[in-house]
């Protein structure tokens, strides 16, 4: 097969495009697991309500909606899923701390169906997300860069420099990596775990809900059942790059991307390029059982 | 006397009252349930394999629908090339079997989530191969057996092929998994998983072979799901990848959390409230008055009591009681 440069920018591009979208979900599922040990299977409605909530807040404005107005939705929705993954913490899973280790994941496909049939009940159809201000393209040289493509790498990285600095530079960020090394200790330490978990499912629902803003102008629709493909995909991803890891989550998601679109850039059928995704999860994880950021934890005894 | 009738006397009873169902419902307006309660059934024999691996050993696995879906395709290839069902179902718990022990061997190493989602993985990449594999699977289409050249299912001469006929074979099926599932859970074998659920570590020191008895495990479960797969295929003479995605698995999953862990009327009753309950709401209670706007939120209110119960019964509906021994 003939493969040009210019290809090959493209299915790059494409895959960093999707890859932030699935490292902004995938550091939601990591965080909580950094300090709860649990994997929040409801976070993908998060991202979902992110989606169709700023679906909603357009009709705002009819005209479609200036920069300012972006601006708006995007911190509503972020507002709007971080406040919804508090709820879900409190009512799903904070009284579950100290059940059997699978409970939760009972409560979270629970709640996974009320969230997506409340969404259904309201508008069960595909619902188109109107054209924003970024469209079109523009030339680096003799490559096309489309403005929505670059727009949303530069938005999901902006988020996680963000993030990053939260963690490393200040107090709460310092109070959430002591309570993911080891809560008992923390607590006695006089840092109040449960607003740090509370804080954690905050910010992981509120990236959650960017990406889903970020999906919907990436495909122009959005669904009561969208969630779930790239739900599984940030999951992946967070595992790829050893969950539990901040900077692994965002390793992993860039990487599911990259591999998701040059798979479906170059394998004789595009529908490979899942099947390709995983078989690379796979062989990683046996050589690198705790992905590729994790820490290979030794057993106490 | 009366703990005789408890144990012994009562049950009887129910399994045949149980088992006369279908000459009541066949006919009537209520004939749906025989094929509710078959599916039931064939989930009962899923639920119970998948139990074996989750309950006992303590391994996540949110997959085990590929398991299902090699059962019910390796049936429906084989019967379109006129093999007979008796010979079909061993080869679709052979392969599942087969095919799990080989995948198996080098995943049974990663721990916790690690191996969740490696079977993830497996359960996806098994739905996307069927979806492709045009050749033998005739992808999304899938493979109806509605052919002359698949033979007739036949018991002793007698033709299956309506619901009640595999309403009884399906618990035919399901009995003789819950008596191997009695029998493993008596067994060295079974007390082995549940240490090594407790703690890997201690079981490991008291010198029990982690790796190959959760490979034991991994394997007899997906000889469960080959059945429940052979079974399926036949019933609907219809199989298509997208009866087997990870939203099944982790249903299924959740069957066996809801009911309790480990312990074996627990995951049924977990399989008939998952399975039942939506259909339930649907049927009748909400019809008179909503109509068909509660219909459509039979799932919203299915997932609020899925929520409840994990927090009200965290252990499962009807966990399992520690033996006193």
């Amino acid at each position: 097969m003939f493969v040009s440069g210019n290809v090959i920018f493209e299915q790059v591009l494409n895959g960093l495009t999707l890859g932030g979208i699935y490292a902004l979900i995938a550091l939601g599922y990591t965080m909580v697991y950094g300090v709860l040990r649990m994997i929040n299977f409801a976070h993908s409605e998060l991202f979902m309500l992110g989606a169709v909530g700023g679906w909603g807040l357009l009709a705002l404005w009819p005209g479609g909606a200036t920069l300012g107005g972006i601006c708006v939705i995007f911190f509503v929705a972020m507002v709007g899923s971080g406040l919804l993954a508090l709820f879900l913490n409190r009512v799903a899973y904070a009284p579950l701390r100290g059940s059997p280790r699978l409970t939760p994941l009972l409560s979270a496909i629970g709640a996974s169906l009320f969230l997506q049939n409340v969404v259904f009940l309201w508008r069960d159809s595909q619902l188109a997300f109107p054209p924003l201000f970024v469209s079109g393209h523009f030339h680096v040289g003799h490559l096309d860069v489309s403005f929505l493509q670059t727009f949303i790498i530069l938005i999901s990285i902006f988020l996680m420099v963000n993030l990053t600095l939260f963690i490393r530079k200040t107090r709460l960020g310092k109070a959430m990596r002591a309570v993911s090394q080891d809560a008992e200790t923390a607590e006695l330490m006089g840092i109040p775990v449960h607003r740090v978990v509370a804080l954690t499912f905050f910010i992981g629902g509120a990236l959650g809900g960017a990406a889903g803003v970020l999906n919907g102008l990436y495909y122009g629709s959005v669904k009561y059942n969208m969630g779930f493909a790239p739900g599984i995909k940030a999951f992946t991803s967070a595992v790829l790059g050893g969950i539990g890891s901040v900077p692994g989550a965002m390793l992993g998601g860039f990487l599911l991307g990259l591999l998701e679109s040059l798979g479906a850039g170059f394998l004789p059928k595009p529908e490979w390029k899942d099947v390709f995704a995983f078989v690379v999860l796979i062989i990683v994880l046996l050589f690198r059982p705790a992905g590729l950021l994790g820490k290979n934890r030794a057993e106490k005894v | 006397m009366p703990k005789k009738f408890n144990r012994f006397v009562l049950p009887l009873f129910l399994a045949m009252v149980f088992l006369a169902l279908p000459f009541f419902l066949e006919g009537t307006t209520w004939g749906f349930l025989v094929r509710i309660l078959g599916v039931m059934g064939l989930y009962g024999i899923l639920a119970l394999g998948l139990n074996l691996v989750l309950g006992y050993v303590g391994l996540l696995d949110l997959g085990f629908m590929a398991f299902y879906a090699i059962g019910a395709y390796t049936t429906a290839v084989l019967s379109l090339r006129g093999w007979n069902f008796w010979f079909c179902l061993p080869a679709s718990a052979l392969m599942a079997m087969g095919v799990r022990t080989v995948l198996g061997a080098p995943v049974l190493r990663l721990r916790g989530d690690y191996l969740a989602v490696v079977t993830l993985g497996f359960g996806e990449i098994t739905r996307i191969t069927l979806n492709n594999w045009d050749s033998l699977t005739r992808g999304p289409q899938g493979i109806s057996l509605l052919s002359a050249a698949v033979p007739p299912l036949r018991f002793f001469g007698y033709s299956l092929y309506t619901n009640t006929h595999f309403f009884y074979l399906i618990f035919a099926f399901l009995a003789m998994a819950w008596l191997v599932c009695r029998r493993l859970d008596r067994s060295r074998i079974g007390r082995a998983w549940i240490a090594i659920r407790e703690d890997e570590t201690a079981a490991r020191s008291m010198g029990i072979h982690v790796a190959r008895l959760k490979n034991v495990a991994f394997t007899i479960s997906a000889g469960f799901a080959g059945v429940a797969g052979a079974l399926f295929a036949r019933w609907e003479n219809f199989v298509t990848p997208e009866s087997f995605t990870f939203w099944e698995s982790a249903l299924l999953v959740a069957m066996v959390v809801l009911g309790g862990m480990g312990s074996l009327p627990g995951v049924l009753l977990g399989v008939a409230m998952i399975v039942g309950l939506p259909e339930f709401l649907r049927a009748d209670l909400f019809s008179r008055w909503g109509g068909g706007q509660m219909v459509n939120a039979r799932y919203l209110i299915f997932g609020a009591l899925l929520v409840g119960a994990a927090l009200f019964r965290p252990e499962g509906v009807w966990p399992r009681s520690r033996r006193k021994d």
